[in-house]
């Protein structure tokens, strides 16, 4: 086992711990806490993974993929505040 | 070998801020001490395990993407956490989610 593939199994293991509080989440604000650390997790893991397989192109992916979750990650909190806001 | 150890030891930083925000997200009682430790999860391990990859292999020209996808994780994240307790915070103080 290389160095590098350590980090790899242990962020697939927290992004599933992730998923268990996304799924069992009281609220909607808890469930994208959970979506926003598995999006950070994921630009980690794909980070790894262009040093795995040596693909200098992956760096690209990990740069859009930074920019539309953080995109998703805003408009999903303004969507759970406004729906709220009309409920009351 | 210099890099290595740094690598390891940079590495190692982060999957410790991982694993302790992914702790805190399992186990806290509160909305607000979840969106806490998600913070922490965010910022300082992404941001220590993409400086691992940097020193990985002596420091290139192909660096320049990992460090400045370190500056926008630094810019966007706290903000992100903000709005989101934002969102908890106005509908907590009215009523509705407890």
């Amino acid at each position: 086992m290389n160095l590098i593939h350590i980090p790899i199994y242990f962020l697939v293991f927290t992004i599933v711990v992730c998923m268990i509080r996304a799924v069992i989440g009281p609220s909607n604000a808890d469930r994208l806490i959970a979506m926003n650390v598995i999006g950070t997790k994921i630009i980690v893991l794909i980070s790894l993974i262009s040093i795995v397989f040596d693909k200098q192109y992956y760096e690209d992916v990990v740069i859009v993929y930074a920019l539309i979750s953080y995109l998703a990650t805003v408009i999903i909190s303004r969507y759970v505040d406004e729906k709220k806001e009309g409920v009351q | 070998m210099i890099f290595k150890v740094l690598y390891a030891v940079f590495m190692f930083g982060g999957m410790f801020f991982f694993g302790v925000g992914t702790l805190g997200l399992i186990r806290m009682p509160d909305t607000f001490s979840r969106a806490h430790s998600a913070a922490k999860c965010d910022t300082l391990g992404a941001a220590l395990c993409m400086m691992g990859l940097v020193l990985m292999d002596g420091l290139s020209f192909k660096d320049t993407k990992f460090l400045l996808v370190i500056a926008f994780i630094w810019l966007t994240n706290p903000t992100a956490t903000h709005l989101i307790a934002r969102s908890i915070y106005k509908n907590t103080s009215k009523g509705v989610n407890e």
